[in-house]
């Protein structure tokens, strides 16, 4: 790629030196508008049941992550990390360290990140990754206005942007470009709502028709309401240790093969070309790079589809489908449940909902689900290793986690 | 839409589409930017106002406004390719009938938006589309 340097011996320089990394506990709360629950009362749900998961005690805790994108605007507090680790009980007497961890829509998976490496690098044995978003406490506008704010506010949002209308401007040149229909932009929601009712926590477990999204209100031309992703609460949060350890905690470890985080433009108009995400690219070269392993190795994958344009976007540009084929791939049955490379078997954000802060976590929930043979009906037979993929704004983010039943 | 200071500082950016450009390196950049993307330290940033024409690399029509834009919806947004290399985001007025990817678009002064009766008005730069 133009102006992109490959640094494919960028992480494995390190990783000789570093710790194999396990998940042995995860737990999702429900997703969905949690009128009577506080941000705390969710994260502490999540937080005790990812260690009851896991069979670690409070005092084996050596310290906490965890990712929130905006507490300051939804909930009028800052300062979440001590807030989450008073209430889960690790303050006043075990004073573990506790870290929030912000990037917008990918806060979730960065803390993630940090936590591995926290324990990888030997400074910690057993973490909690935590990722939180009590979005409902404020009405549907400022939550908008929040959200807007993962975006350039000086150079994007002055001007009247909104995420959708970011979104839509790839879709509109996507489909432009490469003849992406509005009806294969619809089949990426009606697949994930189809996912969605398989998964207990979905916020959205109904079936929608490709007619239902296109018969929608439009939001930003050429999406409609049912290609975006909605407002929820929700929290996630998984254990981690040393792969040396794991089975002493889990009889069902499962396994760390890579980590990857790449940065782009702030703004979307800055980009190299508004219809690839260049941080996804590039975080997914080094993905693969450190785990040894190609697309066609990866037997399910949860993407961040906060548009349906995104999730179409984003299979192209982790390698699961040619440049300008999501669209055809997507329609053709590929990505579902059963296909090629099944793809938010969870329903994704848009069905499954989307905390922004919990989305990265939730996403890696479902992957360790997946890889233990524990998703039911939604269960991907078989499946060794599973990706993530948590995006912050428009693009300016991404982080990539692979996941793998072996060690 | 913004605090005074915040507005007032880049009035001349947003008014005259007043950037930089690296003369290193010979990149225009818009908004200004301190630092090349490029040559980071080693470059030299001189400011630039830009001619003020480009093309439509993008565009929507935004049906649910952002906070601030309520009385002006539905409006068009779009990315222009300003003819010097950067890309900005903005609002397209005018005959919007005429507005497709590559379309030639020329930017004009306009009111941006207002905080209520009694707030500031803002002013910046749109675009219309140029004839052809």
């Amino acid at each position: 790629m133009p102006g992109i340097k490959a640094r494919s011996d960028w992480p494995e320089n390190g990783v000789d030196i570093m710790r194999d990394v396990a998940i042995i506990g995860v737990k999702n709360t429900k997703f969905g508008e949690l009128w009577e629950c506080s941000l705390r009362d969710i994260v502490v749900e999540a937080g005790i049941g990812a260690i009851q998961d896991s069979s670690v005690s409070g005092k084996d805790i050596d310290a906490l992550y965890i990712g929130n994108m905006s507490g300051g605007r939804f909930i009028d507090q800052e300062h979440i990390g001590a807030l989450i680790a008073d209430y889960s009980g690790l303050s006043r007497n075990l004073h573990v360290p506790a870290t929030r961890v912000e990037a917008a829509c990918a806060s979730g998976g960065l803390a993630l990140r940090q936590a591995i490496m926290s324990v990888a690098s030997g400074y910690s044995d057993i973490v909690v990754a935590a990722g939180a978003e009590k979005m409902t406490d404020v009405g549907s506008d400022e939550a908008s206005s929040a959200l807007a704010a993962a975006a350039d506010r000086e150079w994007e949002g002055m001007a009247g942007a909104t995420f959708p209308g970011l979104y839509a401007m790839i879709a509109r040149l996507h489909m432009h470009r490469y003849g992406t229909t509005s009806e294969q932009l619809a089949e990426v929601a009606v697949k994930n709502h189809r996912n969605g009712c398989l998964n207990p926590i979905a916020q959205y477990k109904h079936a929608i028709t490709v007619d239902d999204v296109l018969n929608s209100i439009m939001v930003a031309d050429p999406l409609h309401i049912f290609d975006c992703s909605p407002i929820t609460d929700g929290a996630s949060a998984l254990v981690l240790a040393p792969a040396e350890i794991a089975r002493k905690y889990s009889d069902t470890p499962i396994y760390i093969k890579a980590i990857a985080q790449a940065s782009d433009t702030i703004a979307l108009h800055d980009r190299r070309d508004i219809t690839t995400l260049d941080a996804s690219v590039v975080a997914a070269k080094r993905a693969y790079s450190m785990a040894k392993l190609a697309p066609e190795d990866i037997d399910l994958v949860e993407v961040h589809d906060c548009f349906t344009i995104a999730e179409i976007c984003a299979i192209e540009d982790l390698g699961f489908a040619e440049k300008g084929k999501g669209g055809v791939v997507t329609e053709n049955g590929e990505t579902a449940i059963g296909g090629r490379i099944p793809v938010n078997t969870s329903g994704g954000l848009k069905a499954c909902g989307h905390p922004v802060g919990a989305t990265g976590i939730k996403q890696a929930v479902e992957i360790v689900t997946q890889l233990r043979g524990d998703a039911g009906k939604r269960q991907v037979e078989g499946a060794e290793y599973g990706m993530t993929h948590n995006v912050g704004g428009s693009g300016a983010t991404a982080v990539i986690h692979i996941l793998s039943r072996e060690r | 839409m913004s605090s005074v200071p915040r507005f007032w500082r880049n009035i001349g950016v947003r008014y005259n589409l007043e950037g930089t450009r690296c003369k290193e390196c010979e990149e225009y950049f818009y908004p200004p930017r301190n630092v090349c993307v490029n040559c980071r330290r080693m470059g030299e940033l001189e400011p630039y106002k830009f001619k003020g024409t480009g093309e439509i690399v993008s565009y929507t029509l935004i049906h649910t406004a952002a906070k601030g834009f309520e009385d002006q919806a539905p409006y068009t947004l779009a990315i222009i390719k300003l003819d010097e290399g950067p890309c900005l985001t903005s609002q397209v007025i005018g005959d919007i009938d005429k507005i497709q990817i590559g379309t030639r678009v020329k930017s004009v002064f306009r009111k941006l938006g207002e905080d209520g009766e009694r707030g500031m008005i803002y002013y910046g730069t749109k675009f219309v589309p140029l004839d052809p």
